[in-house]
């Protein structure tokens, strides 16, 4: 028994300082993420999301470049981003798409300018590998109140909007005519997501952040039909993978071939597409059940159909 | 409830436009725009698609500013955020992820525009139950909104715009896409909806067939004009004729109003050919 604990939980892993930082931050980022992301799939703004972290290379090339912390890099540009993406946007979806893809162009063809002029300089290719696949195994203490800072700050938007986001994620014309500012309440939804979105990019990588923005969240819409457990089911999947992914990680050191250990991002990203898989398959077999169910009530009732039409036409045709 | 209608009796006036044109980019969209819609009456809207009937409904909701006229609620200027006008907007596609049940949808119109997240209360609960009952939701309450069907997804955004208690209820063509039966169990719904709750119900349609059992009144819209009064004074083939500007004919078939163009060639100002200006399916 303890020796399946120790091949598990190989010998050090609670005493490592970077892996206790791992944790803690890489936790929070993650559960920040999630919660986040929820909202970013039911209002369509994936492509926004990806893009941002995209963005995010920009700044922390150019951080790189001057030697700040990444992290601000990262929230600046994607700060920078959201706004443009704002003004140049519009009500329709294609003009939304088309003015996020014009800001992600322009964004990554700086970070390619940055990142050359960094690595040539520098001669070496570090920084590009930490700034686009993460790192969270060189995460310092000292940070982490900054990252508990940005982590409130991206959560409590989502608390204060949590209404006119689900109304808006609706229809934007019906919150619109109920009183919700649409306009104002989409850029400070975008406001959260970049911060979402930078912290991620510190600790998973700038390239990878879609993935913990979007996969939890993603799974966590065919668990539930209800907002606020979608949220939570988000959180602790979010939290899941990126612990089991750490865990992963730090046990990969003693793997074949290199014994130099795997990425961490490798495990969270490959470990959010097993949780979606999953979940897919639970939600495609409970609407079967679900079906089943429906089918054989039917059988029972007969000709009572007649006393209830629209339900029972509309659910019998899926 | 207990307020009795006298026949006869003047009803409150909830909301009037007065003389209301719109240009957009160069077009006159709506011209001279004129009706007053009141208290437990329903008004149907009618008119072919592109007659103006949505950007009625735009200006109405304050979406646009009239280029001249006046839009007045209670006899005032509409407020900038008004939360007596209740708006079912046309055939909206919800994703089937999307995580709200219809009941969610509903409690979303008694807060919906509040900030933070709601407290479980057990009044907040009662109130949507209530609604879910008068528009007889129950059997769907806890179903994904994205997976109801057209007919369940109108009357639950029904009751996400009357949980509010609003005066004015606009409804943009309620009746698209849904079967017959359920276009009469809505049109049934919206017609006791308007005489119980005392509110002014106003319907967006092309087809103005299924709502004659229940209009107290019409508007008809046409190429952004409009003729408003009771059924029997407005579709009238020299009235119609008049907004059109071409000779149209109005027939009565057992009971339905159908409108076609007619073939007198001399009616019409800038000869097109008179069969061609009035769309199909008027009604």
């Amino acid at each position: 028994m303890t020796a399946v604990l120790n091949g598990i939980f190989e010998p050090g892993l609670f005493t490592s300082e970077p892996v206790r930082v791992a944790v803690v931050v890489g936790g929070a980022v993650a559960l920040v993420s999630a919660v986040v992301g929820v909202f970013t799939v039911i209002r369509g703004q994936s492509f926004a999301g990806h893009s941002l972290g995209d963005l995010g290379t920009t700044g922390g090339s150019a951080a790189f470049l001057v030697g700040a912390n990444p992290l601000w890099g990262f929230i600046t540009f994607a700060i920078i981003g959201a706004g443009a993406m704002e003004l140049f946007g519009s009500r329709r979806p294609r003009g939304r798409d088309m003015a996020t893809g014009i800001v992600l162009g322009a964004g990554l063809g700086i970070a390619a300018l940055f990142l050359y002029l960094g690595t040539t300089q520098d001669n070496t290719t570090g920084a590009t590998i930490t700034i686009l696949f993460g790192s969270m195994f060189v995460l310092r203490a000292s940070m982490i109140p900054v990252f508990a800072v940005l982590s409130v700050l991206a959560l409590a938007i989502v608390a204060l909007l949590y209404r006119p986001l689900l109304l808006s994620a609706v229809s934007q014309d019906v919150a619109s005519a109920r009183g919700v500012p649409v306009r104002t309440v989409g850029l400070l939804y975008l406001l959260a997501m970049a911060v979402a979105v930078s912290l991620s990019c510190v600790t998973i990588g700038a390239i990878l952040s879609t993935a913990v923005l979007i996969g939890p969240a993603a799974a966590a819409l065919r668990l539930t039909k209800r907002p606020g457990l979608a949220i939570a089911w988000a959180a602790v999947i979010g939290l899941g993978v990126t612990w089991i992914g750490i865990l992963l990680a730090y046990d990969s050191y003693y793997w074949p071939p290199t014994g130099r250990g795997w990425p961490v991002s490798f495990f969270v990203v490959a470990l959010v597409l097993v949780v979606y898989l999953l979940s897919d398959f639970a939600s495609h077999r409970q609407a079967r059940r679900a079906g089943a169910q429906a089918m054989a009530a039917r059988k029972g009732l007969g000709g009572a159909a007649g006393g209830q039409p629209e339900g029972i036409r509309a659910r019998g045709a899926r | 409830m207990t307020d009795v209608l006298r026949p006869g009796a003047p009803r409150e006036e909830i909301l009037s436009l007065d003389g209301v044109s719109l240009w957009l980019s160069g077009r006159e969209i709506l011209h001279d725009v004129a009706f007053s819609l009141h208290a437990g009456e329903l008004t149907g809207l009618i008119g072919s698609n592109g007659a103006g009937k949505t950007t009625i409904f735009r200006v109405i909701l304050g979406m646009e500013t009239p280029s001249s006229g006046k839009v007045l609620f209670g006899g005032h200027p509409r407020p900038r955020r008004n939360r007596s006008i209740g708006y079912v907007p046309q055939n909206i596609g919800i994703d089937p992820d999307m995580p709200l049940r219809a009941r969610d949808l509903v409690a979303l119109g008694l807060d919906g525009d509040r900030f933070g997240i709601p407290l479980p209360s057990r009044r907040r609960r009662h109130l949507v139950d209530e609604m879910l009952d008068a528009v007889d939701a129950r059997d769907f309450a806890d179903t994904r909104v994205g997976k109801l069907s057209g007919g369940e997804l109108q009357r639950t955004l029904i009751a996400h715009a009357l949980i509010a208690r609003p005066r004015l209820l606009l409804l943009d063509e309620p009746l698209a896409n849904l079967d017959i039966r359920s276009e009469q169990e809505v049109v049934g719904l919206l017609a006791t909806i308007a005489k119980q709750q005392q509110i002014a119900v106003l319907i967006s349609a092309h087809e103005m067939n299924p709502l004659l059992p229940v209009m107290d009144r019409v508007v008809y819209v046409a190429a952004g004009r409009a003729a408003s009064g009771s059924t029997a004074e407005v579709i009238r083939a020299d009235v119609l004729s008049a907004l059109y500007g071409q000779h149209v004919d109005v027939l009565h078939v057992h009971g339905r109003i159908l409108v076609v163009a007619g073939k007198d060639e001399a009616h019409h100002p800038e000869g097109e050919s008179g069969h061609t200006v009035v769309p199909r399916g008027l009604g």
